[in-house]
């Protein structure tokens, strides 16, 4: 009650300041003023129709808008636009352009803003203004403490008369309340309540700076859901996604709850038991919108529903707990967009055209962070916004990155739905930059292996004459040689193939001559290789680190040479039977003992090959 | 003529297949290498159901303070975080974080992050915290195969690789989210032991430093370390009184006790117990005794007269034993060793925690094992693990020996207490791989002698076993065989049931996080109760931020991690007086309790309560232990008081202390006007199956705060004293 009771001293002294300056500050005449206070929702809104004229000699291109200091705090958004025409048919143009201004010769405690018209207003013409504001935190829980079964009551306070430093001809005022309750409210001439709303005029020929305060106190049980802060990030990567990641520090800023809360009667009677708690929001968002999740710090909450159509998705989100007055909560909500909708080119340059507020129309946000986190090596960036915003520059480091990706940082206080108008962020990007980070990854797994190459061909024994170190590296030379042999072999078995391969031929063709031509070959090869063995075999020998494996590698030199000679038996004996023209019967007879002998020792030497491979 | 070149074809076709095929060696390396990989991934994911199932989140009661802690590592530093006082819990006492907790698991975490964003990947803590238990569990998998190979042969290194992956003993404390300190504790031992068989097998230092590293490891992560630092000495006494007492178990022993020993001392928890608490005496007494031992060897090398030496050696034992018997006489006596504690009494007596420690006997993983939970954990392996032993004592070896006590120690004390079945199942699964690889070698030599007439050289590597002429078929047996085969299709059905088994106990038992509770809905749909968080994220956002709050010890860490408020006790209970204070004033009547409140500086208290949704692990069940743990400090409180006819009961025919205390207030409070079930009265608590005994309960010194959506936590403002005047 207190604030309450300074707020009209304020407005009185205001009124009191503003009648000793009563010479105008232009000759402009304000000949029609309609304002409708919209109070269904925490946000105030207020629009005025002006009509202005001017009587006097110069033309004006200016008109001023004045706000008291408390009005000015809570004004979130202003826009002034110019109307023609009438009732249903007048159409508004865009927005005028806005800027603060400080008169000389006025009071100090109040701010004003200056609207440009479009074009001057000569003498004797008029002009129609629309002026839209919206202001947040206007309104006061009256009384603050309220429990649980309690209605939530409001008190908001304005002046009856417009505040302009224009004369005003003729200006009425209506107030739409949210329900036809109304706990009070300040009767002045010419006051009439019926529905839920308030109608103050029509007052006629007030002089500038006219002020009578009046309060509504009403009541209202919509949602006053304030964000305190939130963090919208939208980070791009060019692989084809916007990831937009939203962090909410939320207040049920209401009249704060005291005493009980029951979750019984909550649970039976959730309308009359929490009137004044909300418990759920909905989230607009774009209709391509994909892997949505709603978490917090402790992890992800499960009471969220999500349903959409082809021009949006709706996110409803419901915090852990029925949100009561004063009660606070703090969420993540994060979500995915196609970047070809959100991403374009110009000029060389590409830009970011994206949505700027929160994506919930109840929410009120205190201090809004947009944070537009661009691509790894973006250049150039510049940002444009529809409204003053403070930019400042970050870099943060995610997955992979060097020297970081450049974030532009737009901070915004007192954000209403209003401001949910598209911005730009203007950059340069090259395209090689996005093979930037795969290459990495190549690379790393490249000198990663390289390095386990490298460790598995050096040799890091600290003492290079210890016993073990030696009986390694003999043990080394063992199994080179082991290698050399069993190459030996594979390839004296390579020859002993192409021989019967021959025979194959011979059997096609009957060309005896090539036939024994081969063999020749065969047999000098063969020879060569056995020159090879020796010094392996001798080496072998004389290792004591081999002396049980000699055995078995003597064993399979032994076979393999009965091999080779039962094979130039073999192949003599077919090619001379083909020299006498002998039958096929007849050759397979004489060969047919040998071919036995052969496949068994084909056999063995396989074997024993095995066995020392496994060695 | 046609035949010959028919040979000849098929001679060239062999040839062929030969030079293009690996060198059997090569093939053999690739085929574990890659059996291996899959048990590694293996491992890994069967541990993600919960993930996938719920979400990332850290699991149960004592996760969320390492959590928490391994938050402020990473936040604040090593040397912060070691010398963290915490003022959040057990207030007004206070926490020494750094001096009371084993770091290790903290620090592999943060380790693990810090890498991770070293090599710029940025990955949040939570998620390297929830995915840490498995991780190891992958690495334990390694270390299982190796141990393998080590005990046995690669193949059953490969089989105990596979079986420990998915042992639903070991995956009940390492699935994806189960943040707690035997998660890294399992490998840390495992690790410990298969270095010091190597290092006993080799006799090299190199092994055995390795094993002291592996032991400060464990150390670091868990109190667990015990086992380790009493099975160790058991089995150095054993190999000595077998008589297989060599240099290469000196070297090893000594090395890793002593240096395991300073090592262990940098822990500020154990710091000086290593060397003056009873638990650790053992190893002390058996590091004398190889002095001795090799002393004694010394001078039968010298003496080289076998009369003298048995005099000496009985004049030595004499003296060495009664040495070390005044020793540790005086060292009781004057204190400096300090006397077993009382959880180490209860591990080797079943029965004493619950005369002594209600404490410890009333946390339900401290029960004695039930036979079905053995069954449940172990499944096929318990009926392996003898066969496996048999073929220990068949082939008995220092490692074959370890692996023996260790299945054998750690069996008992899986008996003695649920939560020990986890340090059981390491020595299960090795012991019982040893059992499965070397019943299907048998059995594949078996079947593959005779088929290699008839198959010749062609068909080589194709069954598990390696190709090996040496298994002979004895021909006095009929059908052996078939025999063989069958066996060998009934062990595939059997290790094939395990895996079902293992996985349906994983994702059905073993994969919920406990925080959020998940039921049935009555269509079949999944009903999420995300209570405690709700009342947590409650206590966090909407209390101050000095609030202290009282709740029976169990939510403790989660009040802190979650809530982020101060809590008079948590679940590290080292301070048995402070939690009889809050068991004392829970079952007090409300003006008593409002008293140890006010002296507490309570602003809070929270209870938790299943009456509604039939949720049974709630405070009521719990209460019988807050009377004894606070009667047994405060004797005022007296448990026959809550009972009727010793009966605990909470409707009508309650005892009036029950139906008025604290607790029964607190839990119960305008549940009388509910109707929680179609048929049944007002005031029906689901959980108990009753209708309560006491429906008109009014409050003086405490107002209900916030109850969440399906009543399970319930919380309680304590309201300031009244005005005198």
């Amino acid at each position: 009650m207190k604030t309450t009771m300074i707020r009209l001293y304020l407005l009185f002294s205001f009124f009191v300041l503003f009648a000793q300056w009563s010479p105008a500050l232009s000759d402009l005449v304000i000949s029609k003023v309609d304002r409708k206070i919209d109070l269904t929702s925490q946000v105030v809104r207020v629009t005025a129709t002006l009509k202005v004229e001017n009587p006097g000699n110069d033309p004006i291109s200016e008109v001023l808008l004045p706000f008291g200091d408390h009005q000015a705090k809570d004004l979130a958004f202003l826009v002034a636009t110019t109307s023609e025409g009438k009732g249903k048919t007048k159409t508004s143009s865009s927005s005028l352009p806005i800027k603060v201004v400080n008169p000389e010769g006025m009071p100090p405690s109040l701010t004003w803003y200056s609207v440009t018209l479009p074009k001057e207003l000569a003498k004797g013409q008029s002009l129609n203004l629309e002026v839209r504001t919206a202001f947040t935190h206007a309104l006061q829980p009256f009384p603050e403490k309220i429990t649980q079964a309690d209605i939530q009551l409001l008190v908001f306070q304005d002046s009856a008369y417009y505040l302009s430093p224009y004369a005003v001809n003729v200006q009425s005022l209506s107030v739409k309340l949210p329900e036809p309750k109304v706990e009070s409210y300040t009767k002045l001439e010419n006051t009439k309540f019926s529905g839920s709303e308030i109608k103050y005029g029509p007052y006629e020929n007030l002089p500038p700076f006219s002020f009578s305060p009046i309060a509504v106190h009403f009541v209202s049980n919509k949602p006053f859901a304030v964000a305190q802060e939130l963090v919208r990030e939208i980070e791009i990567s060019h692989w084809g996604n916007v990831q937009i990641t939203e962090h909410y520090n939320l207040v049920n800023a209401g009249a704060r709850s005291s005493g009980e809360f029951s979750r019984l009667e909550y649970q039976a009677r959730p309308h009359l038991r929490g009137a004044s708690s909300f418990r759920h929001l909905v989230a607009k968002l774009p209709a391509r919108a994909h892997s949505i999740y709603y978490r917090d710090e402790i992890g992800n909450i499960s009471t969220s529903n999500l349903w959409g159509d082809s021009s949006k998705t709706l996110l409803e989100i419901e915090p852990r707990y029925p949100m009561f007055g004063g009660w606070r909560t703090s969420f993540t909500i994060g979500y995915g967009l196609p970047l070809k909708d959100y991403l374009f080119r110009a000029d060389g340059k590409r830009f970011l055209n994206i949505s700027f507020g929160c994506p919930m129309d109840e929410v009120v946000v205190d201090n809004l962070i947009v944070k537009v986190i661009l691509p790894e090596g973006s250049k150039d960036i510049s940002v444009l916004v529809p409204f003053p915003v403070k930019e400042s520059r970050e870099t943060k480091f995610s997955h992979l990155d060097m020297i970081g990706r450049p974030v532009v940082v737009l901070e915004k206080t007192n954000a209403v739905p209003e401001h949910n108008q598209y911005f730009q962020v203007y950059y340069r990007f090259s395209n090689l930059s996005l093979l930037r980070e795969p290459m990495m990854l190549i690379s790393g797994f490249f000198f990663l292996f390289v390095a386990c190459i490298l460790y598995m061909h050096a040799d890091l024994t600290i003492s290079k004459s210890s016993p073990s170190y030696l009986a390694k590296l003999q043990w080394d030379e063992v199994q080179t040689a082991l290698q050399q042999i069993q190459s030996i072999m594979n390839r004296c078995l390579g020859i002993h193939d192409k021989l019967e391969a021959s025979l194959r031929d011979l059997s096609r063709t009957g060309d005896v001559q090539a036939c024994k031509a081969t063999r020749k070959s065969a047999d000098n090869m063969l020879k060569e290789l056995s020159k090879e063995l020796k010094p392996l075999l001798s080496f072998l020998q004389s290792s004591t680190l081999a002396a049980s494996l000699y055995s078995k590698v003597e064993d399979l030199v032994a076979k393999e040479k009965e091999l080779q000679e039962k094979l130039i038996v073999k192949h003599t004996t077919v090619t001379d039977s083909y020299e006498k023209k002998s039958g096929g019967r007849d050759i397979e007879n004489r060969i047919a003992p040998i071919q036995q002998r052969i496949t068994a020792l084909r056999q063995e030497v396989d074997d024993l090959l095995e066995i020392i491979d496994e060695i | 003529m046609e035949k010959a070149t028919d040979l000849l074809s098929s001679s060239q076709s062999l040839f062929s297949l030969k030079s293009l095929k690996l060198k059997t060696k090569q093939q053999e390396l690739l085929l574990r290498i890659s059996i291996l990989g899959l048990v590694y991934i293996l491992a890994f994911i069967t541990r993600l159901f919960s993930v996938l199932r719920y979400e990332s989140m850290i699991h149960e009661f004592d996760p969320y303070f390492n959590y928490r802690t391994t938050l402020f590592l990473t936040q604040k530093g090593f040397y912060e975080f070691w010398n963290w006082f915490d003022s959040e819990s057990w207030y007004p006492l206070g926490r020494i974080i750094g001096g009371t907790l084993y770091p290790g698991l903290m620090v592999t975490a943060a380790f693990i992050y810090w890498t991770l964003r070293f090599l710029r990947f940025a990955v949040h803590i939570r998620e390297v915290c929830v995915l840490t238990a498995p991780f190891f569990a992958s690495n334990t998998t390694l270390v299982a195969y190796f141990f393998g190979k080590e005990l046995w042969d690669s193949g059953a290194g490969l089989v105990a690789a596979a079986l420990i992956a998915i042992c639903p003993g070991y995956i009940s404390r390492s699935v994806a989210g189960s943040y707690d300190n035997e998660g890294v504790a399992i490998f840390a031992l495992l690790l410990t032991f298969y270095l010091f068989v190597k290092a006993v097998k080799t006799g090299s230092l190199a092994w055995s430093l390795a094993s002291a590293f592996g032991y400060f490891y464990m150390v670091s992560a868990w109190g667990g370390y015990i086992f380790i630092i009493n099975l160790i000495p058991l089995y150095v006494l054993v190999l000595l009184v077998v008589g297989r007492y060599s240099m290469r178990l000196y070297v090893a022993y000594n090395c890793m006790y002593i240096l395991g020993m300073l090592l262990a001392m940098q822990i500020r928890f154990v710091g000086f117990q290593h060397v003056q608490s009873g638990e650790h005496m053992a190893a002390m007494g058996v590091f004398f005794l190889m002095q001795v031992f090799y002393f004694l060897d010394w001078v039968k090398h010298l003496l080289n007269d076998q009369k003298l030496f048995q005099a000496f050696l009985r004049i030595t034992l004499t003296c060495a034993i009664s040495v070390g018997a005044i020793a540790l006489g005086v060292g009781t006596a004057s204190g400096y060793i300090s006397p077993w504690t009382g959880r180490f009494y209860s591990l080797l007596d079943p029965t004493y925690a619950k005369d002594h420690i209600p404490i410890i006997a009333s946390v339900s993983e401290h029960q004695p094992t039930a036979w079905s939970s053995f069954m449940f954990d172990f499944h096929i392996l318990l009926i392996l693990f003898p066969a496996g032993l048999y073929f220990c004592f068949k082939r008995l070896s220092d490692a074959t020996i370890f692996i023996v006590m260790y299945g054998l120690t750690s069996m008992y004390f899986a008996g003695v207490m649920v939560r020990l079945i986890l340090v059981a199942t390491p020595a299960v699964c090795l012991i019982s791989a040893i059992a499965v690889s070397a019943t299907i070698k048998n059995l594949s030599q078996l079947v593959r002698t005779k088929t290699k007439p008839t198959q010749g050289g062609s068909g080589k590597g194709t069954t598990s076993a390696k190709a090996s002429s040496k298994g002979a078929l004895d021909h006095s047996l009929p059908y052996q065989r078939n025999g063989a085969i069958a066996l060998l299709v009934g062990a595939f059905y059997l290790l094939t049931r395990y895996a079902i088994h293992c996985t349906w106990v994983t994702s059905e038992a073993y994969s919920s996080p406990s925080i959020v509770l998940a039921a049935r809905g009555a269509h079949g749909n999944r009903v999420i109760f995300d209570d405690y968080r709700e009342a947590y994220f409650w206590l966090r956002q909407n209390t101050p931020q000095d609030a202290k709050v009282m709740s029976w010890w169990d939510y403790g860490y989660q009040i802190t991690a979650m809530g982020n408020r101060t809590v008079i006790v948590d679940n590290n209970t080292w301070n048995n007086t402070h939690i009889a204070t809050v068991g004392r004033a829970m079952s007090s009547y409300e003006d008593e309790a409002y008293e140890i409140m006010r002296s507490l500086d309570v602003d809070y208290v929270l209870v938790v309560f299943g009456g509604v949704t039939g949720y049974s692990s709630d405070d009521i069940n719990k209460f019988l232990w807050m009377v004894r743990i606070g009667g047994g400090v405060f004797p005022v409180i007296k448990e026959p008081d809550y009972l009727v006819n010793g009966e605990y009961r909470v409707d009508k025919g309650a005892a009036p202390k029950m139906l008025n205390c604290l607790m029964y207030k607190l839990s119960y409070y305008r549940f009388g006007e509910l109707t929680t079930e179609y048929g049944q009265p007002p005031g029906y608590d689901r959980a108990r199956g009753v209708e309560i005994g006491n429906k008109d309960i009014k409050l003086e010194y405490l107002e209900e705060a916030f109850t969440t959506s399906n009543w399970i936590v319930r919380i309680y403002k304590v309201k300031p004293p009244k005005n005198r005047w």
